[in-house]
């Protein structure tokens, strides 16, 4: 079901929308997650469920990109529902590195840092719900930005896991990542989890890349399970930094051992609830099955979901059901509560926390779909920071054995200057 | 504690979601809902860490706006009828 002319597949529709104003994206091509919603245009969040929905509106961020004069160029392929590490669970066929041959581009937001990174488009949005910007922006080769919690308004995004996800900016360069951040970030009406931040939005003059006197913490838990040719090019760039005038401390943060387990039975619990509303009767597929409601709402979901999402979907009931409550999901919330006091306290010491963004290189495709734990595991480095609400950005810190690696920053919530000026130090 | 899942669980868990599942992938759900859940039984150790009561609730006037007409909005139903969803019976 690839689209046509299109050799990696980073986009599930290819449609040309016209900008309704000029500013600062005149003459840059923006590519949209398909998860985003586009006035007559259809978003399919990459699942048979949504095939033919066709927004009747804008997304905010759609909206903003127009207005600044950009012209979107497509709807990119993603896992389904955001659900995965590898664009491999899309119902629209997998998407191939541009920089990496046979292998994934990240996940879920692949289309989009593969679009930028075979220059399909300028910049592109990605959404990112416990690493799937910055997986992605790593795999390929790009910079990626994922905002705090309420920086970007999130009204329009087809929801999976509300309490953790934002959308962000995919590009080459820190500087034009900034530029795209600008433009999407402030407060909107429409989302009420969103706010104006006190130092303002202005980024794109803060990547000037000065680094002097900056303090980079290194969780040695974040390095313990990442592949060594990853850590010596970490600590490469770790190297650059600190030759610009940057000093890097150790640091702990014992709670991010609990933080993919707490992330999955959050984003789970979350995504069982939010995915109850396709039924096939207001929007998806309806098979026009006879029997009940209920018989023909189970029919239409086994044929429209795929199995990632059915495991979510059921794990996410099950962890939210009765007798299992307290010990899943009370406990998970208590996990997160521990990770955003282990950052407060580090952030007390240290400007920004360094990490490899993923601590293995882009898996060959087909690699992990037979093992979703081994998947699961690959998010160890991202999700601490969806838990957190913190930002985080992902720049491109060099190689390991020809394959691209990503190097994460992190900063206290609404830090994106203090992201911007270090991550334009390398990238 | 048995953490063993077996079929029965997972067909009983799909139907409280409301997604059939064939007899393959529910042998195969089993073993990996096995296997996650052992994974997931480390948030037993997990001490109990206080909730920080940071979040404020944003309040907005209720004011009349313009939103989707009732035509925008059934637009992606597969079956309408008289300006409503058309779904299946109930009981």
């Amino acid at each position: 079901m690839a689209a046509e002319g299109d050799d990696l597949n980073a986009f599930v529709t290819r449609e040309s929308i016209d900008p309704t104003g000029e500013g600062p994206l005149s003459g840059v091509r923006v590519a949209v997650k398909d998860n985003i919603s586009t006035e007559g245009v259809r978003t399919t969040c990459g699942s048979n469920m949504l095939a033919d929905y066709v927004p009747p509106y804008d997304a905010t961020v759609v909206e903003r990109l127009r207005a600044a004069g950009a012209t979107i160029v497509g709807k990119t392929n993603m896992d389904e529902f955001g659900m995965g590490t590898t664009t491999e669970t899309s119902a629209f066929g997998p998407t191939q590195n541009p920089t990496a041959p046979g292998r994934v581009p990240g996940g879920s937001s692949g289309g989009s840092a593969a679009a930028v990174a075979a220059g399909e488009a300028d910049l592109a949005l990605g959404t990112d719900t416990g690493g799937s910007i910055r997986c992605p922006a790593a795999f390929c080769g790009v910079v990626g930005i994922k905002p705090t919690y309420g920086l970007v308004s999130r009204y329009g995004l087809v929801a999976y896991a509300n309490s953790l996800e934002q959308i962000g900016p995919i590009a080459p360069t820190v500087e034009e990542a900034a530029q795209l951040l600008e433009v999407l970030s402030g407060h909107d009406e429409r989302d009420g989890t969103t706010r104006e931040p006190e130092d303002g939005t202005d980024y794109a003059s803060a990547a000037d890349g000065d680094v002097d006197g900056l303090t980079v913490g290194v969780p040695t838990e974040l390095l313990e399970g990442a592949d060594k040719g990853i850590v010596e090019t970490f600590w490469d760039a770790l190297n650059d930094l600190e030759a610009q005038g940057a000093e890097t401390v150790e640091v702990s943060l014992p709670s991010v051992e609990t933080a993919v387990q707490a992330y999955y039975v959050i984003a789970m619990s979350e995504a069982s609830s939010n995915l109850a509303r396709f039924d096939g009767v207001r929007y998806g597929r309806s098979g026009g099955y006879d029997g009940n409601w209920n018989e023909t709402f189970a029919r239409s979901r086994e044929e429209g979901f795929g199995a990632e999402v059915k495991r979510r979907v059921l794990l996410g009931t099950y962890a939210l059901s009765a007798g299992y409550h307290d010990k899943y999901y009370a406990k998970a919330q208590d996990a997160r509560a521990w990770v955003k006091r282990d950052f407060d306290e580090t952030f007390a010491e240290v400007d920004v926390v360094a990490s490899p963004t993923m601590p293995v290189p882009p898996f060959e495709m087909g690699e992990s779909l037979d093992d979703p734990l081994q998947m699961y595991l690959a998010d160890a480095n991202t999700v601490p920071v969806n838990l957190a609400n913190l930002p985080a950005i992902s720049v491109p810190a060099g190689e390991s054995d020809g394959l691209p690696v990503g190097l994460q920053l992190v900063a206290p919530a609404f830090g994106e200057h203090t992201l911007v000026r270090a991550g334009s130090a390398l990238a | 504690m048995d953490r063993r899942v077996d079929d029965e669980e997972v067909r009983h868990v799909a139907s409280l979601a409301r997604v059939d599942l064939d007899d393959e992938e529910v042998e195969l759900f089993a073993e990996q809902f096995a296997d996650i859940l052992e994974y997931f039984d480390a948030l037993d150790e997990v001490p109990e860490v206080a909730h920080e009561g940071e979040l404020d609730n944003v309040m907005r006037p209720d004011e009349v706006s313009e939103g989707l007409t009732q035509e925008e909005a059934l637009q992606n139903a597969p079956e309408t009828e008289d300006g409503f969803f058309k779904g299946p019976k109930v009981g």
